[in-house]
């Protein structure tokens, strides 16, 4: 089979869900309508490289997927419901559909994505749906960026689409009440999708779809769709900020470098200026949301030359500021971190204290971590020795785990560090 | 979360489970058959293997030149892992769930074995969350 | 069990385990000169099985100290507070690899077994081998039926 080149791959998965919407507008089954729109999208990978793309690629698409839309429903006819069978009577001809060029393509990939992020769904299933029908990725890219087999993530995204088939949402965008929640989950998936592609490779995960990349896509198209939002705006600029540290956050041995040792140099300066300017616009809009507030952080990193030069005053009021929207205990450690960074390690630890009665950060490991961080700034080796061990032995990360070791044996080694 | 479900047994057990009807073994491994085929449709299998027996266990380490040297012998009472499963689930105790339905198995009389399943979570390659 | 039966590629697999860790122990607290030395001794064995073509899996597992042993009630729901033998060797982490002969699978386990640890010796850990059933039977293990030790050189 020729492969498909990139540009046509490229294609493919940008028009993936706007097929996908046509489709699920004319035959209301989301089910069907995601595996006929998978065979479409087969079909294309198969006979475009010989016979070159169609004049009407997004055409060409909706009317193959059609077509094994009205196969499956002929096959299915007797337990179709009411609405379908209407619809079948209307679409029993294989002609394209004649407003292909006029469908309202953009809403309905917004419309998916809302379906896709769904609450009734896990993350996990949210995830896997939305990288298949709004991302274009395929089962095989999906598991291989999960690490789990093409059938196992078959049968997740299969569960997924009947989750939302029994929730009965509708194929539309949410009504305006729901729309603030709505919005929030489709941004806390795109959110976990780009945390997912935080991983070290050791060069042997190379052929896994980037997440992180594939995340900042989607987003961008998001921020395409709803231009005025500025939370969404938030998330695009905070995931463009985060990975522009992507060179330097790793080093030659994989090793994990923290923010403060990073050769800032290795930033990407193009995704910073976008990500400040994209925020700029944002914040100018009136009372910024989490995902602003944490792009803001990112920015006052990302504008400081060294970390010596970080504006850590500013950095410690924007922590308070998500403090009082959410009482997430990871904020409440970061903001621990900034209080040392401007008041003394002594405050950043007290703030830790109050941490240690908190039940969501029992077990898990950035509490110690930071103690540790913190004491080791008081200069307490001994005790921050001892709270990284500890650290160490909860972190479920690998890199993680062994950034945390070697901290520790820093300390105990004589000799101080060059 | 990735947790890794060990099946563990001695090399006395292997030989009672040898010596059990055909018809028992055969249950046995269907019923495990059977648990892999649901747990690929829950979106949650990773990966199985059944070992060879652990008559066929050897240890290896480096010789002074470093070449392997193998040494093929064990206490009676050593647990040696007959198999193992590997699972992605959405929190700790779907794996322990899992781990009582491999323990469930059925033995001689379709009697649930019982056997202990040991439960560990799999370390992940993820860096670190957004640093 | 049944006579050699390699896979249709014509290699077999195996899986190779770090048996190494007791209940309450923690990280290593070595020098962070041999820390490094360990770290990246595992991570280019990673890498040179990866272009070798023979790594299938290769992970590291928590700690003992977050270990449940779980067996099922009789109405099949998890009893969760099994306790382990105190003298129980836990997994650490393990590697399978897809190998052309068996001679290839103790090769690398002997590479493991010969980490750096503390002071830059090697650990000379014990690494159990085990064929993924359907691979060949060790062949040192043929004839051998009560010898208090066997070893083989290769």
């Amino acid at each position: 089979m020729t492969p498909l080149d990139p540009a046509a791959g490229h294609l493919l998965r940008d028009l993936a869900p706007q097929v996908l919407g046509a489709v699920i507008r004319r035959y209301r089954d989301f089910s069907a309508a995601e595996d006929a729109v998978q065979e479409a999208l087969f079909a294309a990978a198969l006979q475009w490289p010989q016979q070159g793309i169609p004049e009407n690629p997004r055409a060409w698409l909706i009317q193959v997927a059609s077509r094994r839309m009205t196969d499956h429903i002929r096959a299915e006819s007797a337990r179709r419901r009411r609405e379908t069978e209407v619809a079948l009577d209307a679409a029993a001809q294989l002609a394209p559909p004649p407003d292909a060029a006029a469908d309202p393509a953009e809403d309905d990939t917004l419309v998916l994505l809302f379906m896709c992020c769904h609450p009734a769904l896990t993350p996990a299933s949210a995830i896997a749906l939305t990288l298949r029908a709004v991302g274009g990725l395929t089962t095989a890219e999906i598991a291989r960026a999960f690490l789990v087999p093409e059938a196992t993530m078959a049968q997740r995204i299969s569960r997924a689409k009947a989750a939302i088939k029994s929730s009965g949402v509708p194929f539309s965008l949410p009504a305006a009440g729901e729309r603030a929640q709505r919005l929030a989950a489709v941004l806390h998936v795109l959110y976990l999708v780009f945390n997912e592609g935080y991983v070290a490779t050791a060069g042997t995960q190379v052929l896994r779809p980037d997440l992180s990349t594939e995340a900042i896509r989607l987003a961008r198209a998001l921020h395409r769709l709803l231009p005025q939002d500025a939370e969404v705006a938030g998330l695009l600029t905070l995931l463009l900020l985060t990975d522009s540290r992507r060179a330097a956050r790793t080093g030659p041995g994989e090793e994990l470098i923290p923010l403060d040792r990073q050769d800032r140099a290795l930033w990407d300066r193009a995704a910073i200026s976008e990500g400040i300017a994209l925020l700029t616009a944002a914040l100018s809009r009136g009372a910024a949301g989490p995902y602003q507030i944490q792009a803001a952080i990112a920015a006052v990193h990302a504008e400081a030359a060294r970390a010596e030069e970080t504006d850590w005053p500013q950095i410690l009021a924007l922590y308070e500021l998500l403090l009082r929207m959410s009482d997430n205990p990871m904020v409440a450690l970061n903001r621990a971190i900034a209080a040392a960074m401007v008041h003394g390690p002594a405050a950043g630890l007290a703030l830790l204290d109050a941490l240690d009665r908190d039940p969501r950060l029992a077990g898990h490991h950035r509490l110690p971590a930071v103690r540790a961080h913190l004491l080791e700034m008081l200069g307490d080796r001994v005790a921050a020795i001892r709270h990284y061990e500890s650290a160490a032995d909860l972190t479920l990360s690998l890199p993680e785990r062994n950034y945390l070791i070697t901290r520790a044996a820093r300390l105990r080694s004589p000799t101080p560090n060059p | 979360m990735r947790y890794m479900l060990l099946m563990t047994g001695t090399c006395a057990g292997v030989d009672h489970y040898r010596a059990w009807s055909e018809k028992d073994i055969q249950a046995h491994f269907a019923y495990l058959q059977k648990l892999n085929r649901e747990l690929t449709g829950s979106g949650e299998f990773v990966a199985t293997a059944p070992l060879a027996p652990p008559q066929q266990a050897l240890t290896v380490r480096a010789g002074k030149d470093g070449a392997p040297v193998t040494d093929g012998v064990f206490p009676e009472s050593k647990e040696f892992l007959l198999g193992y499963w590997i699972v992605d689930v959405d929190c700790p105790e779907r794996a322990c769930a899992i781990a009582a339905r491999l323990s469930a198995g059925p033995g001689p009389g379709g009697v649930p074995t019982n056997m202990p399943i040991e439960v560990r979570q799999v370390m992940t390659a993820r860096t670190a969350d957004l640093t | 069990m049944s006579a050699t039966r390699a896979t249709m590629e014509g290699t077999m697999k195996y899986l190779l385990m770090m048996n190494t860790m007791r209940a309450g122990q923690g990280v290593p607290q070595w020098p962070i000169h041999d820390l490094h030395a360990h770290i990246a001794f595992m991570r280019a064995l990673a890498q040179d099985l990866h272009h070798a073509g023979e790594l299938v899996l290769a992970e590291g597992l928590t700690f003992p100290d977050q270990a449940r042993l779980v067996r099922a009630a009789s109405d099949g729901t998890p009893i969760t507070d099994g306790v382990f033998p105190e003298s129980k060797e836990f997994l650490a982490g393990f590697w399978i690899v897809d190998v052309a002969a068996p001679e290839r699978a103790y090769a690398i386990a002997a590479r493991i077994s010969a980490a750096p640890g503390p002071g830059g010796a090697p650990l000379d850990m014990p690494i159990e081998v085990r064929p993924v059933a359907g691979a060949p039977p060790p062949e040192m293990l043929r004839d051998v039926e009560n010898q208090p030790t066997a070893t083989t050189k290769r």
